[in-house]
Order: structure tokens, then sequence, then C-alpha cells
């Protein structure tokens, strides 16, 4: 590949890959992200390369690997274009169905399509159906259309295109102030506005300064990062480039957790073709601008994603925050002034340098602009990413685009904004998603996990559970966060087993206080967070955990057991078959118990006894009733029972 | 686990001619390894990362070779490689279970799903098991919340598990 050397050689460039691509030829595209890769979707790419190769249609269809599309509940998913037919949960065995019949045949395979469980209609096209159609996929939406380990794709789109206009048309405090007029802020957790930090960096002394994308996403439930690195490469390193421009960088950062190989790998592609092309390294694009970038990868860190701690780690250093009296922007990494963003943040520069800061407002509220991707997760019937306008409602989010909540059960909290986040009960559902709105009910933006709750799980041991993971992850360098969150966690885990007392919920909110005020950074300042938003509005459930011992969603293990009703078994085995511990006492035609000395409350008997019977009960806050009598057992077929 | 377990390992899996198995050839692969990183001491974490890779858990005398090539004190190699969740200081099994413990599959059920494992295996988080079968990791999201309860082994993800399931995965692996 030869070195683009100006813009307008870009743009004949991109001229020439357009005019190159046949928009009449079939092309499949199969979401490789790494759900859709859990669910096989590389047996299934791998079947259709075969399967075209042997029908001789190796020249006549593309197929391209793309990053996520989102709807990973319904993983694989293959898109056939120019029809956009979406054919979704493919197994190898479609394989050469979908050749044959619809890329041949040009008909529609209708069990592959998506079923609209409202109406039990066929959808065919992606716009129409309800997880996308209520979507406004700005950043996200070209993850489904693009290879990318493929540059060539990212041009096709427009790519880079903002990199050029920045470089020619632009100075860099211009840029400065259009990202500031957008009011574009922070997608990793602080919505810290990305102007003004940039603005802070252009200021500050020195000649050697760096932009980092954070991209060590560690709250747990939460994964657009990555699927966007890993779908999107270089729309991150498009706009990392805008910003180092903007701030008068040469060398970039990113800072990619260990566990992302995939994204590790696209990203690491993504640089060398960049390179290659002329849009990193020295002179880019002719303009006499130079910037590199490295990849570092992240060995497994929570704290790491707090700016100052990832700093430290990117200098090789056991990744302890420090605190903040001058901010990182002007004295961070190696003590140079240094622009930390998150991947979404920096994807959304291209966008907003392409179409400007006045396109970029009209999306969202007052104070939150743009769009913003959530995993929207649990117990929900869509699992996925869904990039929406900011304001856009909980309800709205949960139920038009995620679907509700499955089996029936009734919707209970949306825990948002990661470990560092709260949860928000029913009454907030009309509650507008934006950073000062959720900040304002007790919980936060955070990177935008959004995990739904429903009536089985314990609140009370949700904020166990926030707790013990930040215990786990406090790097330990100050007490209110090493020792205050260890003690939160002892004391939540005390009622969570039945061992609660009166006065627990003061020393809790004692504690949380501490913590608060005097840990050193934003891990420990914000753990207190599941604890109290789940105290505020489900004040209840502790008070049933502590005075009656009871679990109201029968979830902790402790506080329940598993009991058969003599009145509805069947003595039909299935749930001595299943029991791990060997628990059930069963014998043919007899009705079955659980032996509550064995039972490891593991709940596969309450999963498998048939929907019919549904004998076997959670129970809490109660005693376990007595066994029934032996001859009490025996079940006489027929419908009657033995007295 | 300790330095008593880590010897226990090791012992049984030593070669006739003494030479402890897991550790062969190793040495040359750190050099390799630090070469590739120009010997920078600000590539510590880097050529640790790519040690455990490879040899999935930092043996001593590796990173006393670290040490001495990168000119960094044997305690900020320890600091590292006990702070950073990626390293492993006690040998791995053949097979690595990560039972994903994220809040999708936490409110899902992964706590149930994980201790069926525990008592399959016999082992708890972070630790092998003699016969060097399994080593057993929690993680906190694989990024796959569709599929949770989520058990990855060896690379191999088995998404909605089910406490009843997890003896008839395992028992796949020699």
């Amino acid at each position: 590949m030869e070195r683009i050397n100006s813009a307008n050689e870009l743009e004949a460039l991109r001229k020439s890959i357009l005019s190159s691509r046949d928009t009449n030829k079939p092309c499949i595209t199969i979401c490789s992200g790494s759900a859709c890769h859990a669910s096989g979707s590389k047996e299934v790419a791998a079947r259709i390369e075969e399967e075209i190769a042997e029908q001789g249609l190796s020249d006549k269809v593309d197929v391209r690997k793309t990053g996520c599309h989102g709807f990973c509940e319904k993983g694989p998913i293959i898109v056939i274009h120019p029809e956009k037919i979406c054919y979704f949960q493919i197994k190898p065995e479609d394989v050469t169905e979908i050749i044959s019949e619809t890329i041949i045949g040009k008909k529609i395979i209708e069990r592959l399509l998506y079923t609209d469980p409202a109406t039990n209609e066929k959808i065919i096209y992606e716009s129409e159906i309800p997880f996308y159609k209520n979507q406004e996929r700005l950043v996200f939406g070209s993850n489904g259309s693009i290879d990318p380990k493929n540059l060539d794709d990212y041009l096709a789109i427009g790519g880079y295109a903002a990199l050029a206009k920045v470089l020619f048309q632009m100075t860099p405090d211009q840029v400065v102030e259009e990202v500031k007029q957008s009011n574009l802020r922070g997608r990793g957790g602080g919505g810290f506005p990305a102007g003004s930090k940039w603005e802070g960096s252009r200021n500050a002394p020195g000649d050697i300064k760096y932009v980092i994308v954070n991209a060590d996403e560690g709250d747990p439930g939460a994964y657009m990062d990555r699927s966007l690195l890993e779908g999107n490469p270089h729309s991150v390193l498009e706009g990392l480039t805008i910003g180092a421009y903007a701030v008068g960088s040469h060398e970039g950062y990113i800072y990619v957790r260990q566990e992302y190989p995939l994204a590790v790998e696209n990203v690491t592609i993504a640089i060398k073709q960049a390179e290659e092309y002329g849009l990193l390294g020295k002179n880019i694009l002719g303009s006499g601008f130079d910037f590199t970038v490295k990849v570092h990868m992240g060995a497994g860190a929570f704290v790491c994603g707090e700016s100052t701690a990832l700093m430290t780690a990117l200098e090789g250093r056991a990744g302890e925050p420090r605190p903040k009296y001058i901010r990182s922007n002007v004295k961070g990494l190696w003590n140079r002034p240094s622009v930390l963003n998150n991947v979404e943040t920096w994807s959304n520069v291209p966008l907003i340098i392409n179409k400007g800061a006045d396109w970029f407002t009209s999306f969202g509220t007052e104070s939150s602009k743009g769009t913003k991707i959530f995993s929207v997760v649990g117990k929900i019937n869509n699992t996925g990413l869904v990039e929406v306008p900011m304001g856009m409602t909980l309800r709205d989010i949960i139920y038009n685009i995620g679907g509700g909540i499955p089996g029936g059960k009734k919707f209970k909290a949306v825990q948002t904004g990661g470990p560092s986040g709260g949860c928000l009960p029913e009454g907030l559902l009309d509650l507008q998603v934006g950073f000062d709105e959720l900040t304002k009910a007790g919980s936060m933006m955070g990177s935008g996990g959004m995990i739904v709750l429903d009536e089985d799980t314990c609140m009370v041991d949700v904020a166990r559970y926030f707790l013990e993971f930040l215990t786990d992850e406090s790097c330990g360098k100050c007490v209110p966060c090493r020792e205050g969150i260890r003690q939160m966690l002892q004391t939540l885990t005390n009622i969570t087993q039945g061992r609660g007392k009166e006065g627990d919920i003061e020393l809790l909110e004692e504690l949380a206080e501490t913590a608060q005020e005097a840990a050193l950074c934003a891990l420990g300042k914000s753990a207190p967070n599941p604890f109290l938003s789940t105290l505020k509005y489900f004040r209840d459930e502790y008070e049933a955990h502590i005075k009656e011992k009871r679990c109201p969603a029968l979830s902790c293990k402790e506080l329940i057991a598993f009991y058969i009703d003599p009145e509805k078994c069947r003595a039909c085995s299935i749930c001595a078959r299943k029991c791990p511990s060997n628990a059930i006492i069963g014998g043919k035609n007899l009705i079955h118990m659980v032996d509550q000395e064995k039972c490891t409350k593991c709940g596969t008997c309450f999963e498998v006894c048939p929907p019919r019977f549904r004998a076997v009960k959670k129970i809490s806050g109660e005693p376990v009733p007595d066994p029934i009598p032996e001859e009490a057992r025996i079940i006489v077929r027929g419908g009657k029972k033995n007295e | 686990m300790d330095n008593d377990r880590v010897d226990q390992i090791t012992d049984n899996h030593k070669c006739e001619c003494g030479h402890s198995g897991i550790v062969e050839g190793l040495s040359d692969r750190v050099d390799r390894i630090i070469d590739k990183h120009n010997c920078e001491a600000s590539s510590l974490i880097q050529v640790l990362l790519e040690i455990q890779s490879e040899n999935h858990w930092l043996p001593k005398e590796a990173l006393d070779q670290v040490a001495e090539r990168l000119q960094v004190p044997l305690t900020r190699i320890q600091q590292i490689a006990t702070f950073y969740k990626a390293f492993s200081l006690v040998p791995k099994g053949r097979h690595g279970i990560h039972v994903c413990m994220g809040t999708a599959c936490h409110v899902r059920g992964a706590q149930r799903v994980l201790d069926t494992v525990e008592n399959l295996t016999g082992i708890k988080p972070g630790e092998t098991d003699l016969d060097l079968k399994f080593s057993l990791e929690t993680v906190n999201c694989l990024g796959c919340c569709a599929l949770g309860p989520v058990v990855e082994i060896g690379g191999k993800t088995h998404g909605k598990m089910a406490p009843a399931e997890m003896a008839d995965v395992l028992k796949n692996y020699e």
C-alpha cells in the first residue's frame, strides 16, 4: 500500500474503493463480536466460506466478518446485503439452506427470521425490528457493516475524513472549541466535559504531551467499549489522532485489558494499517503532523480504570491511584500533560468534527448531549448493546428496546453505573437517562452498564455482591477504602446469611459516609453507592433480613430452604435424578422429600420440577414443615392417593 | 496457594532426569521475550504478561531472570506479580475453568454454578488440583451476558449453565 500524502489523495482513494465495490453484489455479514463468537459464530462463518467455495460462488458472494451488531441475545447473527435480510441464532446446519435458498434462490427462510413476541409476526429487516428501530446508532451503527481488520471498509463509510478536515482546515484551537461546543462528556464514568479536559492540556506547559484511550473496561456487565474497539477500531484511532492534534501531542497509548484478546488484536492491526496508509506515524497525510500510538495491555486490575491509576500502570508500576491536587491533564503520565478519555468518548469525536457541534447537541438533554451506548443485561429478554439518545427514559430502554422481563416476572430494579452506581426502583422507570439525572437519583451513568433485576433478585445481595467485588479490587492504598469497604462487606454478608442484628444498618451508613468523604479515588468514594441506593429504595428488604431472618426475594442461600409440597409431588423422580448432592429422598411411587441435611441449595430441583406439578417450593423466614409419615408417601396411580 | 503446594505440584511433575518438567526450556523463552522489549524496565508488565501467556504461570526462576536482565529489584516484580490478577505464581492446570461472576451472571445464579464446580473439582477459585488437570478462577465479566451464567473452560465458552449440567461438561476434559 502506498502512503496517502494529502487530503485529495485520501478522497481519491475513497472514490476508487467505492467504485470497485458493486453495491448489488450479495454480501453476507457475520457478527464476529465476542458474544456471537461465544455462541458459535466462528463455526458458522467457516461453514459459510466452505459452502460458498463448494458451490463455486466465491466470485459472486462476499463474506464479511464484522464486529458486534448489538443484539447479543439472538446471536449468531447474519445480515444478507444488499437486501439487508437478518437471520438470527444461526447454526452451521442452516448454512447450506441459506446459500441455496436466500443467496441463489432469493427466497426468505421464515424460521430464521426474528419473531416479534408481541404480534408473533416475522420481521425481515433490521430497521423494522423493535430492538434496533428504537435506537439511535450514531457511534455503534457502523459496527455491523465493516470488517474491523480492513481499513478500506472504514474508508468506504467516510473514515478519516474528519482527521483530514482538522489537519487541513482547522487550527488546534478550533478543534478544542468545536468539542467544547458539542458539550461531549466523558463516557467512561465521570462525565467530565472532554473539551475542557483537552483545553487544560493544550494550555499546560511542556512540549511532550500524551493522549490515552481508556479501554480498561472493568464494570461487570458492561462491554460496549470492548465491542467498539473490536468492531470499529479505526473510529477510536481517528478520534484519538484528532485529540492529539488538538492538544499538541505526538504520542498516544491505548490501555486495553488483556482479557480482551480480540480487541487487542484488532486495534493492533488497525494501528499497523493506519501507519501503512500514512494515517498515523510521521507526517500524517502530508500535513507535517506526527503521531504514534502504542498498545499497552492491562494485567487485570479494576482500579486501573481510574485515570491516575491507569497512568501509573502505563509507567510499568502497580496501578495505584494518586491524589488529584493537580489534574492529570496538566500533570499525568510521567508527569506530563495527559488527556485520558474513554473508548466511546474518542469514537464520538470524528462524528462531531464531520457533522458539527450543532448537529451533536441536537441529540440529548440540556446537560447531556449526544447518544450513549448501554449494555442492557440481566433479567431482560433482549440482552445486548443499545445506543440511544441521552434523555430516553429507562422504561423505553428496558421495555421498547430490551423487550421487558422474561418469564412473566415482575421488574424490581435496574442497576446502572457498575460497582459505583446504584439501583433504581420501578417508581423511577420514567427517569430520563443522563449524567446529572442519574446522579440525582442516587445512581450514576458510569460506563453504561444497565443490569435489569426482577422479583427474584435480592437487593441486599446485590449490594453485597458489589462490595465483594470492590473489596477484591481495592488497591489497598488508603484506609477508608481498604478497611471500610471490607467492614461493610462483612456486615452485609452477615445480614444475607441471617446473622444481621439491630444497628447494622446504622453502622453501614456510618462506614459509607466515611468512605465517601475520605477515600482517595473514585473507587472508594463511590463504593457505598450500591448499598446506599438499595437502602434508600428497598429498606424493607434489609429489615426483613435482619429482623425476620427472611429473604423476600427467596434468593439468599442461608435464609431459604427447598421443600417439596406433598400435595403436588407426583413422584416423577426428575429432581432425584438431577440433584447433584443426592439430597432427594425419592423412590418409585413415593412422594419425594428434600433431605435438608444434604441439600446444598443449588436450586436444581426447583428448576427441573415440571411446570405442571410445581411441587418444589422455596421457603424463607419460616420453619420447613415436618416430613410426612412414611405410609402417607405412597402414591397410587390413577389419581387417587393411598391414605 | 503457598509455596508448599507449588513444591508439591512441581515434584509431581519432574521428569526422569530430575528436571522439573514445568520450567523446561523456559530460560530461553524468557530471554527472547525480554529481547523483544529491548530490555526496557518500563516494559516490565508487558514482559511478565508474555511469560504468563506462554508458560501459564510465573516460576521463581523466571522472575529472577527478569529482575536481573531488566535491572529491576525482585521486590518490585513481586509487587506487580501479586497486584495484577493476570499473573499466577503457581502452576496452572491443563484446563483453566473461568466462572464468570459478572453482575448479569450473578443475578442469573452464577454463585450456584461456582459452588457446583468447587464441589466437583475439589478446588477453590485460585487453586489448581494436584494432577494439574483443572485450575479454577472467577472472572468479572466475559462480555457475553446474553449467555449467562457463563463458564469458560480452556477458551471454550459454555453458556446458560445450570448446576445440573456442570458435571456433564467437566466429564469431557481429561
